[in-house]
């Protein structure tokens, strides 16, 4: 981790390069929704039906959950501007927790569908015909890549919050908080359009 | 800009930092020395690479069976491609000469950020290793080609995992080093050197940099999807379940045809440095160089269906793909012509950096010019998935990307190294090179147009006497390649000190001296004039 | 050019990031809402236009875009638009079988 460099450090450069990955990002779901497109396409009426099974309760439970999490993370940055660092701290630990809420609701939703024999590559999901298979194929593969970088998120939140525990971040040094700060967002936009694509489509 | 100082600074080859032995590379973050790391690691892979070419050449000689059995023929077509596209074209320069040059080029003293250079490497290291170890375990090589098509990739019992996680892994070598150098350009070049003053080498990378950032995770998304076809049954390409093969090729090309303008656009940029030095001339229309550039990389972007013209895509895909295939020609044909115009009544220094940048212009025309070929729908029906295809793509990729590393390589040499090539041998190996290359793979044009198909273990007696030349082409060629490499290997030893400048040079790097010091400058340089300031 | 000027130190006040959680949530609901109401095509549509609006708050309030660089927000809008095309572009061919 690269912090206080004794010679020219460069914030700049570290946001740039934090965006940058944001990009690969971007077009590594992007990929994603090129097949959803397709697909959506090929078999709307399918779509349309499975999308009536996943609960839209939980759904936007976890989209509000997600957003909450996007603005406590926001104001961590604020709080350590003006060095309030007890309050950065809170707020990045309610980040995370929310964070965590989001994973355990997703275990819940992940587990009925188990239950019920729906994942990929079982029999029951192939007899019910390929729009089934092709709607919760992508389903579990583009909320389980999101919960992946969920956690990713996670772990960059809990390293960057030591560091400023420690003091090595701090209100004269924080564009590690900020990219940490990016890269959740960006886990939150990706979800602003999962959420939509996969349980409003009723 | 003198940097002549009293005292002598230790090369970078010469340092002695933190680390011992072969710890003082392996955990290195100068980026001279990560480049020769890759260069190191490149060349190995490319011998490997060249010898399974040769093999398969040796197999093609006669019909039916001559060395190898035909299973073994798909595995080493496979591994072939995977290396030679994966593993040496498309980090090929970039990783090699702008991770040694690019800050020396723009005066800056390393790249944005060392530590993830490091860390790319790594991921190249690790990345062709699952490549090579899907060769020993499991139930056999894989066998799909590199292009590890749907359905049959994820029905093969050949071992695709390690070898598809494997490319995954380069994918991320190859966009850490893009997201790298695209800081490194926006933010540490010297105080002066606004963008139209920086030389085209470090244009090119910049370009080169938003393709590898963009496209590449395409790529790494669709191996994600082949991985959970094979292991999960997802069902994304498999038409039992619903799926569409040719949404794969979709996904597969519009990474893959980004990525042969990551290993063209940094070799046209390291020609764009060759001729001018050579000519001792600046170059002739640096801005619209640039500008075709950035259109290459912007175009090439929407142009990936012209792999999939006899896929079953419908007509307007077709004639959209085509139509945009040809305006993708039009910005290379500005640089040929702004390249050859910077020749005209230039004051030619005939070295070898000049001949591999001649022999370029040869072979890329023909590789560009059998492209538009190939790009028109009704003669794509015929030549497609025959021999003709991979003609265009030798001539344009090996003869473009390859051709453009070695001018690269021994224009750059005795900066790099500190001393001088020999360079009758380096000619010697380059005609004889040549004449191999030319007939290795001219004659697959002709094999092509009469039908003899590519990826075939056998052929048609028909096709017997042009597999001869073929084959022979190749046998020579790989003669040529050796004395080219052992000259420059036996020159690191033999060859006579370098000066700072031993072309005349205009750029930043020929204003440090030849190895560099670890920081390459003792102060960084004001930049005044545009980058080729002869007379 | 590096220079160790950061952007101004801009600091964003608390209240501006609570104000755009509520709108977030705001339209989160109305997006619910609406696709319970069927519309038929555009239920979809504007569900998908929300979201849009939704990550526009996002990126320019919560990732700071409206105050950085101009560079920064034209690079984003040039990945979504390359995303968008290559989208387009794929759908040429299904759209015509």
């Amino acid at each position: 981790m690269n912090m206080n460099m004794v010679t020219h450090r460069d914030d700049l450069a570290s946001k740039t390069g934090m965006w940058l990955f944001l990009f690969t990002e971007l077009l590594l779901f992007g990929g994603l929704f090129i097949v959803y497109s397709v697909y959506r396409y090929r078999n709307p009426i399918a779509f349309h039906q499975a999308a009536h099974e996943l609960s839209v309760v939980i759904g936007t439970a976890n989209t509000i959950i997600l957003l909450i999490s996007s603005t406590t993370i926001a104001m961590s940055i604020t709080a350590l501007q003006t060095k309030n660092k007890k309050l950065c701290l809170l707020l990045m630990g309610v980040t995370i927790l929310l964070g965590l809420a989001f994973l355990v609701n997703k275990y819940f939703e992940w587990g009925a569908h188990f239950r019920e024999h729906i994942y990929p590559g079982s029999s029951v999901l192939a007899l019910r015909g390929h729009g089934d298979v092709l709607f919760y194929g992508l389903y579990f593969f583009m909320t389980g890549l999101h919960a992946l970088h969920i956690i990713v998120g996670l772990v960059f939140i809990l390293v960057i919050a030591v560091s400023i525990f420690k003091d090595r971040i701090n209100s004269e040094n924080y564009v590690l908080l900020e990219n940490s700060g990016l890269y959740w967002h960006l886990v939150d936009l990706i979800w602003i359009f999962l959420f939509p694509l996969f349980y409003l489509i009723t | 800009m003198s940097t002549q100082k009293t005292f002598e600074e230790p090369s970078y080859l010469e340092y002695k930092g933190k680390y011992k032995g072969i710890f003082s590379w392996i955990l290195s973050t100068d980026h001279k020395r990560i480049a020769l790391l890759y260069l190191f690691s490149l060349m190995t892979f490319f011998i490997v690479g060249a010898t399974l070419g040769l093999l398969m050449k040796l197999e093609l000689i006669a019909p039916g069976k001559t060395i190898i059995t035909a299973q073994t023929y798909n595995a080493f077509f496979t591994l072939h491609g995977i290396i030679m596209i994966f593993a040496v074209v498309i980090p090929g320069l970039p990783a090699v000469f702008g991770n040694f040059l690019l800050p020396i080029m723009i005066g800056a003293k390393d790249v944005a950020f060392p530590r993830l250079n490091l860390l790319s490497w790594y991921f190249y290291v690790i990345g062709v290793s699952l490549v090579l170890i899907s060769q020993f375990t499991g139930q056999g090589p894989p066998d799909t080609g590199w292009t590890f098509y749907a359905p049959y990739s994820f029905r093969t019992t050949g071992n695709m995992l390690p070898a598809v996680f494997g490319a995954f892994v380069l994918g991320f070598s190859s966009i850490l080093t893009g997201l790298n150098f695209l800081v490194t350009i926006h933010r540490m070049r010297a105080p002066g050197m606004t963008w139209m003053k920086m030389p085209l080498f470090p244009w090119t990378l910049y370009a080169t940099g938003w393709v590898q950032l963009l496209a590449t995770p395409i790529i790494g998304i669709t191996l994600l999807m082949i991985i959970a076809e094979r292991t999960l049954h997802i069902g994304f390409f498999d038409p039992t379940l619903g799926g569409d093969p040719i949404l794969y090729q979709h996904l597969f090309w519009t990474y893959s045809h980004p990525a042969v303008y990551i290993m063209i656009l940094p070799a046209m940029g390291a020609i764009s440095e060759i001729i001018p030095a050579f000519c001792h001339k600046t170059i002739f229309g640096y801005k619209f160089i640039v500008a075709s550039s950035i259109a290459i990389a912007f175009v090439g972007y929407f142009i990936w269906g012209h792999h999939m013209f006899t896929s079953g895509m419908s007509g307007t895909a077709l004639y959209t793909f085509s139509l945009l295939t040809f305006i993708v020609a039009i910005p290379s044909a500005v640089k040929v012509f702004n390249w050859i115009s910077t020749m005209h009544k230039a004051s030619i220094d005939l070295q070898t950096p000049f001949f591999w940048a001649v022999g370029f212009l040869f072979v890329f025309m023909i590789g560009g010019f059998s492209g538009l070929i190939l790009g028109a729908l009704a003669a794509n029906i015929h030549l497609h998935n025959t021999h003709f295809v991979v003609a265009h793509f030798h001539f344009i990729v090996f003869g473009g990307t390859g051709y453009a590393f070695f001018g690269a390589m021994h224009y750059w040499y005795p900066k790099i190294t500190g001393k001088m090539y020999d360079s009758r041998w380096a000619n010697t190996g380059l005609i004889i090179f040549f004449l191999g290359f030319i007939t290795l793979y001219g004659e697959m044009f002709f094999l092509g147009m009469r039908g003899m198909p590519r990826r075939y273990y056998d052929y048609d007696e028909i096709f017997h006497t042009g597999n001869i030349f073929s084959s022979l082409g190749a046998i020579v060629m790989y003669f040529g390649l050796a004395v080219i490499i052992i000259n420059l290997i036996a020159s690191l030893k033999n060859g006579i000190k370098a000066p700072s400048d031993p072309w005349g040079g205009k750029t930043l790097e020929w204003t440090i001296p030849s190895p560099p010091p670890v920081e390459n400058f003792d102060e960084i340089p004001v930049i005044t004039k545009g980058p080729y300031n002869y007379k | 050019m590096k220079t160790d000027e950061n952007e101004k130190h801009h600091i964003i006040p608390y209240r501006t990031f609570l104000y755009v959680l509520a709108i977030l949530i705001l339209l989160t609901l109305t997006s619910v809402t609406l696709t319970q109401i069927s519309l038929g095509a555009f239920t979809v549509a504007a569900a998908l236009i929300i979201a849009g609006i939704k990550s526009t708050f996002v990126l320019a309030i919560f990732m700071h875009l409206k105050f950085e660089n101009k560079m920064f927000s034209r690079a984003v809008c040039g990945v979504i638009l390359l995303l968008a095309a290559v989208i387009t572009i794929t759908l040429l061919d299904y759209l015509n079988r």
